[in-house]
């Protein structure tokens, strides 16, 4: 394994633990939907340059809590930070741009766009994206230098050949490598996916999964929601298990798959009843 | 996602059609749409297949030959516009001492339900308003703007109906004004009556309203031709009471008939248009513009088969004042208000307490859900379509009985039955009821202290403010909004 | 039937100054809702707007030019104080929204209580001789037969076609790059594009901007050959006028709106001078007058528009492809 898990190894196992080198903390976040708790998380930090994956069962609010984190949704308590940097009441653009991409659970593809179109989207600071500079008509030449970074990302994930190709007819497998294309070419520092491997071939996971440790060699931060405890087994630096809106256990992959409390959340057997 | 609906997705996922590929190129659309339905939810504008379209296509052209049967109905003629045509007058009171001029006093012109202009009375007494062009007007004295000691001699004639203004005429008409012994109206006379005027404009939205809202809730459909419903309903009810070719029944009977027929064309809509729109995928916004286009068609026919003009039933047309718990207003406008909340409050309980009412509104709530619980949603939305539609047309005949039948009466109130549903909560039947009656009385009772020109902007005042702070409604969940 | 006549009057409506006018409204329209996704069912008050703004100034004693500029700014008010409240909410919504808002609008143009500065019921009139006085046309009679034109109206023609043209070319210039591009992203995907660092409402608001400007560009020009602004004549109806024109040529195409209109023109006119022609004939026999005409023509209209919709929602030049592709 690279050096990066190593800079969790000396962590505790235990819900709410500090991290070395933080690059998400999280407090006191708490998301109510009409009285009913959806995320309540009392503390949590992800650390730098590690694959964290987030687990737990059905409805325990993970994708919600990605919402929040990103701005997709508001915070009915507490605060998170990205970078030292405040983010509660960031809309979702800004954070993304402040180096925190999410994808999505079901995946979200510009179908219209061509795979091409889809992947320059992304890419930052475009003067051609302002009505001046369009209008202007001097983007050509960052519109290059994009076009070729973006195709280097498309080879990279195998989708060089459908460049031109409507995004809608691309294959779900195939849909879940663009994303993961286009969320990279925004140059991210902290890369949230939400069910990567969902719907996938076990042929596709194993191309994704070796995607997503080449973007923690390259020095990124991903945190995934997952289901498949294998996936988590084989890439994960860490564990955060959620249920029911909190966090109930972290740890490395071993230490969380021997914890009670995280068999008692999957089982739905709840503390104190018979 | 906290702005799109949870529940607008999960009910496309109930549209989302296989289907029938036969060519090669639809091989890889379907493809396309199983993953779609396998890894997200989307609106497809697509294409039927080849059965769906010939059915269509031959549904299009009966639709096309019955419209235009039933506009062939009556003949009417659309009044042509002018220029320099007046309605003028002078108010004065005349008794033993001579004549004295009432200045002050509020002249309005209308046609059509519209507002054409008003004038105060000058100090001589003298008012002018004009006219764009020839044709018949109602000229209507606001007996309240009155001055102390000054009546109209015959109380009820404060409105002039079919005054007729020929092409470059300024045409004189009098209001006969006497010594008043009752001084012009009080505030709660006034306030009094137009709470009942409103309650009762709010009957009339109400019940359009229901239909909108539920069909909403059940299909996500925003449903641009239900004010045609209402219209269809009155148009039918005339042709069954007033028409020189029909039955000449009386309104109350003849309304039975025009319910039932636009009930069917309700059903009709759902079963042969709308379902297989959304069985082939069509996109809610596709979907929107054909209701568009069915508005106007509909609206269109009833021009050609009633005429620009308004027209009244035979029965209660013209009705007196008269004295109800303290309130001065006309008899019909009670007996609506009563007869509409007994069918709301019928409705209501057959919504609360039946199988079938509970069906409808677990599907408006959540329709993938509903069909998991082993509901029949295809059947659900069509019994909505029905209901909706039918009470729609009883609402339509409510509004002849009580204002004249005319061809855009629907459309003209389409807008004021959006803002009721939005204030009660699109997708809630008691929302409609509420948010109807609310509108109803809001717009009327405005006029207490702005232009009547103005009223039904109050109404899209309240739609627009509603959709901006609270879209979900009064009695809306907050998951529907945008 | 003389389809001579029939077919002159009909070639006459497809490059006349609706036709033109329409053209133009589409355009705007199109990038809003073809490009967009923008369900703005206020389209006709941008023209209502643009229109007022030039005669009300023209009337007050300004100069055309700065009349035009008035309706440009009266549009872009329009637009911001619309869109601001407003681009968050869904489709229909801001459908339902912005029908209202147009016919507010009007309402209040058109009461009394505004009456001394926009005329009332009545609006405005003779506002646009500047623009026929600088008419470098000489006098004289253009075109060949029947499809002859004056040199008034040939200016008028001229002026409007080339409005349309500059129009196309601008809004191409601006699809073609890539803001473009985001637009018709948050056409397909707004979550997604805001996912990438993209602020949706503000490409959203300007998209309403631009359209709206375009819209009163043609309001103003209807206004102008008509020399006559009222406020009856902005119902929503020229909304959906515009929404038939973006939709046959297709919406989300570049050329799409200009051929639209000129086909909607061209088929409006046609059909009337048809069934003009059987009722004058005799052969509906009673049931028909000519001044039925008006009211069936707006009946096919509606059915037109719903076939349209059903069977070529594309139009002429959309891709069925892209119209097929799942959406997100």
């Amino acid at each position: 394994m690279p050096g990066r898990s190593e800079s969790v190894i000396s962590v505790e196992p235990v819900p709410g633990v500090a991290k070395p080198d933080p690059i998400l903390t999280i407090d006191s976040v708490r998301r109510l939907f009409g009285g009913v708790k959806a995320v309540d998380v009392a503390h949590l930090e992800i650390q730098r340059g590690t694959i964290t994956s987030l687990i737990g069962p059905n409805g325990a609010g993970k994708t919600t809590l990605f919402n929040v984190l990103t701005g997709f949704d508001e915070a009915d308590d507490g605060t998170w930070h990205l970078n030292g940097g405040p983010l509660v009441g960031v809309p979702s653009f800004r954070v993304a741009r402040k180096g925190m991409v999410r994808t999505f659970q079901l995946t979200r593809s510009l179908a219209r766009l061509s795979v091409m179109e889809n992947v320059l989207l992304a890419a930052k600071n475009q003067s051609g994206e302002t009505l001046r500079g369009s209008v202007l008509g001097r983007w050509r030449s960052v519109e290059e230098a994009n076009t070729k970074r973006a195709a280097v990302l498309l080879e990279r994930f195998g989708l060089d050949t459908m460049a031109q190709e409507y995004a809608g007819t691309l294959s779900g497998g195939q849909r879940k490598l663009l994303e993961m294309a286009r969320a990279l070419m925004v140059e991210p520092e902290l890369v949230m996916l939400d069910e990567p491997t969902a719907g996938v071939n076990p042929a596709l996971t194993q191309s994704l999964l070796e995607h997503i440790k080449e973007v923690r060699a390259e020095g990124r931060t991903v945190i995934f929601i997952e289901h498949d405890m294998d996936v988590v087994h084989e890439i994960s630096d860490w564990v955060v298990v959620l249920s029911q809106g909190s966090v109930i256990a972290e740890g490395k992959p071993d230490q969380i798959s021997t914890n009670p409390d995280v068999i008692d959340a999957y089982l739905g057997r709840h503390h104190g009843s018979v | 996602m906290a702005r799109k609906s949870h529940i607008e997705g999960l009910s496309r996922l109930v549209w989302l059609s296989t289907p029938s590929a036969t060519t090669a190129t639809r091989s890889k659309i379907t493809h396309v749409t199983q993953e779609a339905q396998e890894s997200s939810i989307a609106p497809v504008i697509g294409l039927g297949d080849v059965y769906t379209r010939r059915t269509m296509g031959r549904l299009l052209k009966t639709g096309i030959g019955a419209l235009m049967v039933i506009g062939v109905i009556f003949s009417g003629t659309v009044p042509a516009w002018g220029e320099g045509e007046t309605i003028k007058g002078t108010l004065e009171v005349i008794s033993d001492e001579g004549r004295e001029p009432v200045g002050g006093a509020r002249i309005t012109v209308s046609q059509g339900g519209e507002v054409i202009g008003e004038a105060d009375s000058d100090d001589a007494g003298d008012w002018e308003i004009a006219v764009p062009g020839p044709g018949d007007y109602v000229v209507t004295l606001d007996v309240g703007s009155l001055p102390e000691g000054v009546a109209l001699t015959d109380p009820e004639a404060f409105e002039l109906e079919n005054v007729n203004v020929r092409a470059s005429q300024n045409k004189t008409v009098r209001f006969n004004l006497g010594p008043g012994l009752t001084s012009g109206v009080s505030t709660w006379e006034r306030v009094s009556s137009l709470f009942v005027v409103g309650l009762k404009l709010g009957a009339v939205i109400a019940l359009g309203s229901i239909g909108l809202s539920l069909i909403f809730g059940v299909t996500g459909l925003v449903n641009f031709a239900h004010g045609e419903l209402l219209t269809v309903g009155a148009v039918l009810a005339l042709f069954f009471n007033a028409s020189t070719l029909g039955p000449r029944w009386h309104i109350l009977i003849a309304a039975v008939p025009a319910i039932l027929i636009v009930a069917a064309f309700g059903g009709g809509q759902e079963r042969w248009l709308w379902r297989p729109l959304r069985h082939r995928g069509t996109g809610l916004i596709a979907m929107i513009v054909v209701s568009i286009g069915m508005s106007f068609a509909l609206r269109y026919v009833a021009l050609l088969a009633i005429g620009g003009l308004p027209s009244p039933y035979l029965q209660y047309a013209v009705q007196r004042n008269f004295e109800f718990l303290g309130i001065t207003t006309v008899p019909k406008n009670i007996i609506i208000i009563i007869f509409t909340v007994v069918v709301l409050t019928i409705t209501g309980l057959f919504l609360l307490r039946t199988k079938l009412g509970t069906a409808m509104r677990a599907v408006s709530d959540n329709p993938n859900l509903a069909e998991s619980s082993g509901i029949d949603v295809e059947r659900v939305i069509w019994y909505t379509w029905v209901i909706g539609a039918g009470l729609a047309a009883l609402g339509g005949i409510m509004l002849g009985i009580s204002e004249q039948v005319s061809w855009d009466m629907g459309f003209r109130l389409l807008l004021l039955i959006f803002a009721a549903v939005i204030l009660g909560g699109l997708g809630t039947a008691f929302g409609a009821m509420v948010g109807g009656f609310i509108v109803g009385v809001a717009v009327e009772m405005s006029t207490l202290w702005i232009p009547p020109e103005f009223k039904t902007a109050v109404g899209l005042g309240i739609l627009i403010v509603m959709l901006l702070i609270r879209p979900q409604g009064i009695l809306g969940s907050k998951e529907r909004i945008g | 039937m003389d389809w001579s006549i029939i077919l002159v009057n009909a070639i006459r409506a497809a490059i006349g100054v609706p036709a033109a006018a329409y053209a133009l409204s589409a355009v705007g329209l199109n990038l809003q809702f073809g490009y967009t996704g923008l369900l703005n069912f206020g389209h006709v008050a941008s023209m209502a707007v643009g229109a007022y703004g030039l005669a009300l100034t023209v009337d007050m004693g300004g100069p055309m030019w700065l009349g035009l500029i008035v309706g440009v700014l009266a549009a872009l008010a329009l637009a911001v104080l619309l869109g601001y409240p407003t681009l968050r909410l869904r489709a229909d919504y801001l459908a339902i929204v912005t029908i209202a808002a147009g016919e507010i609008l009007r309402l209040t143009v058109r009461s009394t209580f505004a009456a001394p500065l926009t005329g009332g019921v009545f609006g405005v009139q003779r506002f646009a001789n500047p623009f026929f006085a600088i008419n470098p046309i000489p006098e004289g009679r253009y075109g060949f037969g029947r499809l002859g034109f004056d040199e008034r109206s040939v200016w008028v023609l001229l002026v409007g076609w080339t409005a349309v043209v500059l129009a196309v070319l601008f809004v191409t210039r601006l699809i073609r790059s890539p803001w473009g591009r985001v637009v018709r992203a948050i056409r397909d995907d707004e979550d997604a594009t805001m996912s990438l660092g993209k602020n949706v409402f503000y490409y959203k608001m300007q998209s309403l901007m631009i359209g709206g400007v375009i819209g009163a560009l043609a309001g103003m020009y209807l206004a102008i050959d008509q020399q006559n602004v009222v406020p009856d004549a902005y119902i929503p109806l020229l909304t959906f006028y515009a929404f038939t024109v973006v939709i046959i040529g297709g919406p989300g195409t570049l050329v799409g709106p200009v051929v639209g209109s000129i086909v909607f023109w061209f088929l409006f006119e046609f059909i009337d001078g048809v069934m003009t022609f059987v009722v004058l004939e005799g052969w509906t026999g009673d049931l028909f007058q000519t001044t039925d005409i008006g009211a069936m023509k707006f009946v096919l209209f509606g059915l037109g528009l719903m076939t349209l919709m059903i069977y070529r929602p594309q139009g002429l030049f959309g891709s069925r492809e892209e119209m097929m592709i799942d959406a997100r």
